[in-house]
């Protein structure tokens, strides 16, 4: 039921952005292409990493896992198309740090040759939990951008009832229209896919927010929804206004909650999941496929052929552009997301992974150099704009100042990283780079902070462990002295002692005669047990000369096992 | 294929610091348009020496810190600070006067406390307070309306000090209303009686009303256009007419009621564009209205007890002190956070 008279809240702050959507939604979403090669970081989500269970050489058939998940917070990640693994190792992955990670590389075969998969029709017979482990093994993750494990989202855990799940398609980014064409065009998907994740839930009811700048896509689901049947799904337009699709935002925007500022939507009894991720979700439980590509924009006026693509997932984006037919010729700016949150790319030799939703190619950055930037004179036009309702303005002169406690104060960590900040900063301040660098600098702290807590309370340990044992030799010590002087002070067993004493001296010859006569186990060796010895003692002398180049952990639990 | 990774804002609109200050630039011309129909040329080229003196000055500073200085000037913030000095000083005010509260805005107010952006006092009050204290015999020297002073003359008096023959000075000069009204009360005259005076008009000075509803409509197109916030001008301007009433109600002899106030001594200039600068004021909705209601205050305690003709310059700067206090205070409560 499209609700249009549904109360709304609002959020502070946000903007109305040009959306630059028209774009990329001339045209239906392009039909995926086998790369001649596919790169698939292991980690591709917020969690672990996965756990390889294939090697070199390995053909791989389309669906088949290649890694594992490892831990609770993991998925698997399968082979998107059907091929033989070339490569396991290092590769540049998408990240703002320009990071390194280890990636399987699959040289493909052109066959798209599927593995045998399983269908669930009828997963309304099933257990919500059979459910989240169907959704786990088919390596679905949060396609908004997070990239957090869809499953681990579906649990309420110890809470018995959720009310609202909450379905994102604002798309509220500028350029990014990836959502909307999957609604448009795959609007029963989506439907279905959203009842799975109720049932799962066991949701009260279910909230599709969609802002009202995407008409077709609102008809496109309202007509789904009717066919479907469903009562308990309510579609809502929400008015068009940057970040919107921010999921504390938009929780607050359909419900009027707000999620605790150091919480979760969970806390308040909501789950919000995205329009890609419903319509994965389907995939996997009605027709067994686990999550092997996905739709991505690519636009902007440095592309040839700006639309959106279903493309596999680990494409090589250079690949995947020449595909669509490549760079305009004066491109000079890469963006991976949109034009707010997305980061810069030095390079196209990377491949498009689960999260990655958008490409921007720019042949005129929206602004130019940063000669462009004045000091912060206070205006307080970024705290007009904040929709968390911070004070960026105090969060930069904290970040300036690298003050990272004081900065907490001003609660850093709160803050979603939506730019509009930036976007309206009268001396183009780039502010959220000066947050996002303050909350690296602070997990690094942090991080440093527990490896030495746990230094030093191992040496603590040691030290107090060396102290009670000298305590102890010294009470032997005493009591033994005492013992002794009171011995002497007594005359008459002086000679008993003497006798003891005797008696002992005697023992340890009889002692000494029999070692030399029983022949020790290094006696009569062979010339190649000799030579292992030798070769063991050298070993040793040479450690014990470059002790400096052994690790940390080494040298301390070494340093133990010799003071015991 | 390689791109540039920029470290820039990737999306922005089309706001800067420049637009900004022109803007305010801007909305002071309507009351400065007025001020010198009232007033003549003297005003016109108090500004001119002002911003001269500013200009230089501000380019010596970024040369000597060592900032780059083209992309600095175009800010028109010293422009800004020398208007806003030119304005709140007396009419009669000799040049070197000044280029004295000038310079001392620019170099030590604003640069040596790191420039723009770094200043924690307002530079154009400081500069004001500086000649306030050092020369105060020169503070209340102010022509009065429709002088009749030609362009000429003007320069000879105010650049020579030369007083243009057939013209008595005194007959051309008088105090601010405000300050007539503190030596009116000193000599026991009631406030209705003084107000009497041909220097009065309707609502407050006679000229000065016409050119205080000039700083108002300047003012309000500000906040229209959201360069300054509402909260600032409001709490200022309710204070001082808050007080006002108050003391008018207990004895309208001894204290003049709130149009006086609001209509005389720069008062409106100052709430919409003194008090308002960023830079100095607080910066949270809340501590804007704290702030603003505590140079209310003070304006009013110092006009109206105090030894000086008027109490702004000294109220913002008091303000200004106690800005980082307030805005640690007032943090808005954020989204998720307990109410």
């Amino acid at each position: 039921m499209n609700r249009s008279n549904n109360k709304l809240w609002s959020f502070h702050g946000g903007l109305h952005l040009p959306g630059h959507k028209s774009i990329s939604t001339g045209r239906a979403i392009s039909k995926t292409f086998i790369p001649s090669r596919l790169i698939l970081p292991l980690q591709q989500h917020i969690g672990e990493s996965s756990e390889l269970v294939t090697k070199i050489g390995d053909k791989v058939l389309k669906g088949q896992i290649l890694a594992r998940a490892n831990g609770y917070v993991s998925v698997p990640l399968h082979a998107p198309t059907s091929g033989t693994i070339t490569h396991i190792e290092e590769h540049i992955v998408p990240h703002p740090s320009g990071l390194s990670a280890l990636c399987i590389t699959i040289e493909t075969d052109q066959k798209d040759e599927w593995i045998k998969i399983e269908e669930t029709p009828d997963y309304k017979n099933m257990d919500p939990s059979a459910l989240r482990n169907r959704i786990r093994d088919a390596g679905i993750v949060g396609l908004g951008g997070a990239g957090f494990p869809t499953f681990i989202k579906l649990n309420p855990g110890s809470r018995t009832a959720i009310d609202e799940l909450i379905i994102n398609a604002a798309e509220c980014e500028p350029y990014i229209s990836c959502d909307d064409m999957l609604m448009r065009e795959r609007a029963q998907e989506i439907i279905q896919g959203v009842q799975i994740m109720q049932h799962a839930l066991q949701a009260r009811r279910c909230l599709i927010g969609i802002e009202d700048n995407k008409p077709e896509a609102l008809a496109a689901l309202n007509k789904a929804l009717q066919l479907s049947g469903s009562g308990s799904i309510d579609i809502i337009s929400i008015p068009t206004r940057y970040p919107a699709g921010g999921e504390k935002q938009l929780i607050k925007i359909l419900t009027g909650k707000e999620s605790p500022s150091h919480g979760l939507p969970l806390d308040i009894g909501v789950v919000c999941q995205n329009t890609g991720t419903a319509a994965a979700v389907s995939q996997a439980i009605l027709h067994g496929k686990p999550l092997l590509s996905r739709v991505i924009t690519l636009t902007g006026d440095g592309i040839k052929q700006p639309g959106n693509y279903d493309v596999l997932i680990g494409t090589p984006i250079n690949e995947l552009i020449e595909h669509s037919g490549g760079y305009h010729q004066s491109v000079k700016q890469l963006l991976m997301g949109g034009p707010m949150m997305g980061f810069n790319l030095d390079t196209d030799q990377l491949p498009v992974i689960k999260t990655t939703n958008c490409l921007l190619a720019l042949c005129e950055p929206h602004t130019d150099s940063s000669q462009n930037v004045m000091p912060c004179i206070r205006c307080g036009a970024c705290m007009d704009v904040c929709p968390v309702k911070l004070l960026p303005q105090q969060l930069y002169w904290q970040a300036y100042a690298k003050d990272f406690d004081k900065i907490q104060d001003y609660n850093l960590f709160d803050c979603i990283e939506c730019g509009c900040c930036s976007y309206v900063c009268p001396s183009q301040i780039p502010l959220v780079q000066y947050y996002r660098f303050a909350k690296t600098e602070i997990w690094a702290q942090e991080r440093d902070k527990i490896k030495s807590d746990h230094a030093r309370e191992r040496h603590e340990f040691r030290l107090e462990r060396l102290e009670q044992e000298k305590r102890e030799r010294e009470e032997r010590m005493r009591k033994k002295k005492a013992a002794l002087q009171a011995n002497k002070n007594k005359p008459g067993k002086n000679e008993a002692k003497k006798d003891a004493i005797a008696e002992a001296l005697a023992r340890v010859k009889a002692k000494q005669q029999n070692e030399t006569i029983e022949p020790k186990n290094t006696n009569n060796l062979t010339p190649g047990q000799q030579q292992k010895i030798d070769d063991i003692n050298n070993r040793r002398t040479k450690q014990k000369t470059v002790p400096d180049k052994q690790p940390e952990k080494n040298n301390a639990s070494k340093s133990d096992n010799t003071a015991e | 294929m390689q791109f540039n990774k920029t470290t820039s804002i990737n999306m922005h609109n089309s706001n800067n610091v420049s637009a900004v200050m022109l803007r305010v630039l801007l909305a002071l011309l309507p009351g400065t348009l007025i001020y010198a129909y009232f007033f003549g040329w003297n005003i016109l080229l108090n500004i001119t020496i002002a911003c001269i003196t500013a200009v230089i000055s501000e380019a010596l500073m970024l040369y000597l810190r060592k900032r780059p200085i083209k992309p600095y000037m175009k800010d028109y913030s010293a422009i800004l600070t020398a208007c806003l000095l030119a304005l709140a000083l007396p009419t009669l005010a000799p040049w070197w006067l000044i280029v004295i509260a000038t310079l001392f805005a620019i170099i030590i107010a604003k640069h040596l406390y790191g420039g723009l952006g770094y200043n924690p006092f307002n530079p154009a009050m400081v500069g004001y307070v500086v000649v306030m204290i050092s020369f105060p015999q020169y503070m209340t020297q102010w022509l009065i309306p429709h002088n009749g002073l030609d362009l000429m003359q003007t320069l000879q008096l105010q650049l020579w000090g030369i007083t243009p023959e057939s013209i008595i000075l005194d007959s051309i000069t008088s105090a601010t209303p405000i300050d007539s009204i503190k030596t009116g009360l000193s000599l026991q005259r009631p406030i209705t009686e003084i107000g009497q005076s041909p220097l009065f008009g309707t609502l407050g000075g006679i000229g000065w009303e016409w050119i205080t509803t000039g700083f108002f409509a300047g003012g309000l197109w500000l906040i229209y256009k959201r360069t300054i916030g509402w909260q600032i001008p409001v709490a200022m301007l309710s204070t001082i007419a808050a007080m006002s009433l108050v003391f008018n109600f207990i004895s309208p002899e001894l204290y003049a009621g709130p149009l006086l106030h609001l209509f005389n001594g720069g008062t409106v200039l100052a709430a919409f564009f003194i008090a308002t600068d960023p830079v100095s004021a607080s910066t949270t909705p809340k501590g804007r209205i704290i702030y603003a209601i505590g140079i209310g205050l003070l304006t009013y305690i110092i006009r109206t007890w105090g030894g000086y003709p008027d109490g702004i310059a000294f109220a913002v700067l008091l303000m200004n002190m106690a800005v980082p206090t307030i805005d640690y205070y007032t943090q808005p409560r954020i989204f998720g956070a307990n109410r």
